[in-house]
């Protein structure tokens, strides 16, 4: 089909429109925002791609997806063959293709992005991973791998876990998932809402991996329940992908007060616990007027959560400007057409509550943009005497996380650096031989996919490790 | 799948759960607890583990029905499993040789003292222990105790059982007995007996140790709900405690914070089929 078009007429064809739920509806429910794409606008929009011979797009992608390959199976509706070049690569690539921020990474280094933007590479991961996971029976065979005899004890199913396990049963090794909390995912089950990821998504995504011969246990708290040194003994190497699960507190008055989360509390009992859901225990505060405080995904998944349970206005509060927010263009778009309301360039000084308790208020500075600080980013400076107050009912704290020490506190060997992230070398080892980590709690909160990268990089580095002759 | 053993009922709407959990039972240390979720879709709900047995691969729970939740837990008949349980959560004990220490027990709060007071025994103090609770029916674990405690003091609100009153006035009185007077004191049971017990022994200066009970989810440290303020610092309760010095605990603080979904449980309470609700016990706040 692909073979028909001429260039001009390639080059004509423009960018699709993502199909989304409308946003006077979707503020009310905790359906998926984005569509999907339907098997022609699929099909018209790989045709787009250039089959560039310098393949930019793979370059910027952190796992290096055969970008252009799969984008030619498209183009020809050979979906098996998609599917097998894009699961070769990625082992969570319906979770990939909603969440990456593509438009920073293989999108922004596409060709076409100068005139017509850039193949929508982000949407096309998602139809062929849906695709695969709604058609398991069509999927071109994987070899099964000879077993290798060895076993590798893999710490957290978070995105560099799960991308861990999946590389490391492929090589043939026996892998064992350790999980604290009582479903797998990580982030991906606790933080990223239904709307933005449906679960259903992970659990297929977690099932493909026990079917290739995964082992998962849940409950399970590495430096609580087991020690690393346990792991070290009963596995032949281990790998740690515990995430940076610990919240920023404000550090200002009235942080206790009633009505006030930090935000992984908010979206744990939300999504991990089902708060939103009529059917089940969980509760929450549905506050009438919320305040998420922060600019980045969190903050925006936040913010439109609580939209979503009622909140007639849902405001973010960021100290620097919209050009600074870390959170992706795509959720701020959608944040904006919810009706969440963005409060820029103020910071909370104090959280404000009545006599029961309950928080009531936010008093908060106005700032402005200094001399830009070591991130690159211009740093927020209060402008002397200019404040305000703001009401709320809820107030969630988005502004970050850091590495939880539950685990490395209990591990004295092992190399941590000044912030408590464990240290490692480009492939992931750690100060201890055997031993790999990844994701956030070697980088501090980053993305799903450098997180996965790091799984894949060290999955490499494991099974090497576990090769050599000892 | 964490099946339950044993389920027997010590006083009303307490149950004494013995559940197979190896790895627990293997690693745990007086003073920690479990968080149990009891299946699909419940609550997770810190309990304390009252004793395990590492050979056998079993902890024991004694739990107080007082919610939708905890009568999950107690609904479940040996044979039947609990969905999930992790830990060992939370530090354990800090056991030393005191001298002589009264460990303050207040209805289920008792079961939660229980391995601590073992352990300060086994350590070489010299326990007398104090139970409080409103009627003698709640008066739990009084035998149990009375193994390894120089004396047990009983106090009931209604006299029916030991003297009438409060803990405090039980230990007020050994307070003022100078052979009596301990160098320690562990309390644990509602956040206003913890309260009057600490304002009792502030101005002699006597260590106070209580276990506090915030509302948790995770139990690791990783959603911040169980905060807590001691010394006027902000602490996660499920990983910097649940133990903590008693004269720096902000208990107002924490019977506030236990109160913000007092509204939506007793709504979860009301739709309980009326042959359930007489399971449950009202707590006071
Ligand atoms: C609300 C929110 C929205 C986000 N949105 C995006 C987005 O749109 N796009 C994007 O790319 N990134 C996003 N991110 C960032 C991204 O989710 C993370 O960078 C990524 O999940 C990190 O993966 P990880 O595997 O390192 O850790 P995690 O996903 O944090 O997983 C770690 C796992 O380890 C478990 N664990 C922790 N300690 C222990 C222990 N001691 N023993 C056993 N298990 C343990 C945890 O329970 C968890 O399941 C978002 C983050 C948040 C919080
Ligand atoms: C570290 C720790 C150890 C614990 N150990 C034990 C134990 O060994 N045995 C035991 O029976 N309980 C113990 N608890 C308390 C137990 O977790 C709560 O009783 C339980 O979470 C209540 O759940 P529910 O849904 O049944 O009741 P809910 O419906 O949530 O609560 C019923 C009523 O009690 C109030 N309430 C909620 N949580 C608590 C609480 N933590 N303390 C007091 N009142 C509360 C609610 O506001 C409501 O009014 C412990 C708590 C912690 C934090
Ligand atoms: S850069 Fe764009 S056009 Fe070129 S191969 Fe990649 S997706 Fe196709
Ligand atoms: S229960 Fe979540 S941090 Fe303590």
């Amino acid at each position: 089909m692909k073979k028909n078009l001429s260039h001009k007429e390639t080059m004509a064809i423009e960018r699709v429109k993502m199909p989304e739920q409308d946003p006077r509806q979707r503020s009310r429910n905790f359906q998926e925002v984005n569509l999907g794409l339907t098997k022609q606008q699929a099909m018209r929009e790989a045709q787009r791609c250039l089959q560039c011979k310098s393949q930019p797009c793979v370059e910027g992608c952190p796992v290096r997806v055969r970008i252009p390959e799969f984008l030619e199976a498209v183009a020809e509706d050979n979906m098996p063959l998609a599917a097998h070049i894009l699961l070769a690569d990625n082992t969570l690539p319906a979770v990939c293709g909603r969440v990456c921020p593509q438009e920073e990474q293989c999108e922004i280094v596409c060709v076409r992005s100068a005139k017509s933007g850039p193949v929508a590479i982000g949407y096309l991961e998602r139809y062929v991973a849906d695709w695969a996971m709604q058609n398991p029976d069509k999927l071109l065979k994987q070899d099964r791998p000879e077993p290798s005899g060895k076993t590798v004890a893999v710490v957290g199913s978070g995105p560099a876990g799960l991308t861990m396990a999946g590389e490391l049963a492929h090589l043939g090794h026996q892998v064992t998932i350790f999980e604290a909390l009582h479903e797998t995912g990580g982030v991906l089950r606790y933080g990223i809402p239904e709307f933005r990821l449906p679960k259903d998504i992970v659990d297929a995504e977690v099932d493909r991996l026990k079917k290739i011969g995964v082992t998962i246990e849940c409950n399970v708290i590495i430096g609580k329940t087991l020690t690393l040194d346990d792991l070290i003994r009963q596995f032949d190497a281990v790998f740690i992908g515990n995430g940076a699960g610990l919240p920023m507190m404000l550090n200002i008055e009235g942080e206790n007060l009633k009505g006030v989360f930090s935000a992984n509390e908010y979206l744990t009992r939300v999504n991990l616990m089902g708060a939103w859901r009529d059917d089940l225990p969980t509760p929450i505060i549905q506050g009438r007027r919320v305040v998420v405080i922060g600019g980045g995904n969190t903050a925006m998944d936040a913010v439109r959560t609580a939209r979503r349970l009622g909140a007639e206005r849902a405001i973010i509060l960021y100290r620097r400007s919209e050009a600074e927010m870390p959170a992706r263009d795509e959720e701020i778009k959608h944040a904006k057409e919810e009706g969440i309301e963005f409060i820029l360039l103020a910071a909370p000084l104090e959280v404000l509550g009545d006599d029961k308790g309950w928080v009531n208020g936010l008093r908060c500075q106005r700032m402005k943009l200094g001399e830009p600080d070591a991130s690159g980013r211009r740093r927020p400076q209060p402008i002397e005497g200019d404040t305000f107050l703001l009401e709320a009912d809820v107030v969630v704290n988005a502004i970050g996380t850091r590495p939880n020490p539950l685990l490395t506190s209990t591990a004295p060997n092992l190399g941590l650096s000044a912030k408590g992230n464990i240290a490692t070398d480009e492939n992931g080892a750690t100060s201890i031989p055997g031993v790999f980590a990844g994701g956030d709690i070697v980088r501090g909160g980053a993305t799903v996919i450098l997180a996965m990268g790091d799984g894949k990089k060290a999955a490499a580095a494991i099974d090497n490790y576990l090769r050599k002759p000892s | 799948m964490f099946e339950v053993l044993e389920n027997d009922t010590l006083a009303p709407n307490v149950h004494r759960l013995v559940v197979r959990a190896p790895r627990i039972a293997k690693a745990r240390k007086p003073g920690q607890f479990v968080i149990v979720h009891p299946q699909k879709g419940g609550e997770r709900i810190p309990l304390t583990i009252a004793d395990a047995d590492p050979e056998d691969g079993t902890i024991t729970l004694f739990v107080q029905a007082i919610g939708a939740s905890t009568l999950k837990i107690t609904g479940t008949p040996p044979g039947s499993s609990l969905l999930d349980i992790a830990g060992p959560l939370g530090k354990e004990t800090d056991i030393e040789n005191w001298g002589r220490v009264v460990c303050v027990g207040g209805g289920v709060g008792t079961a939660v003292l229980y391995p601590q007071a073992k352990a300060l025994a086994d350590a070489g103090n010299e326990v007398t222990t104090i139970i409080g609770g409103r009627s003698a029916p709640f008066i739990i674990l009084a035998e149990e105790l009375g193994r390894f405690s120089r004396e047990v003091l009983i106090t009931t609100e209604d006299g029916s059982l030991g003297k009438q009153g409060f803990v405090t006035n039980a230990l007020q009185e050994l307070i003022d007995d100078p052979l009596r007077c301990p160098q320690a004191i562990f309390a644990v049971g509602p956040v206003p007996m913890m309260r009057a017990v600490c304002e009792l022994s502030r101005p002699y200066g006597i260590k106070t140790i209580v276990s506090l009970n915030p509302i948790m989810i995770d139990g690791t440290g990783m959603c911040g709900g169980c905060r807590v303020s001691i010394a006027g610092e902000t602490k996660f309760a499920c990983v910097d405690g649940p133990e903590f010095d008693g004269h720096q605990v902000d208990f107002a603080l924490l019977m506030d914070r236990l109160t913000m979904y007092r509204d939506q449980e007793a709504r979860l309470v009301e739709d309980l089929p009326e042959s359930l609700k007489g399971k449950i016990t009202k707590v006071k706040k």
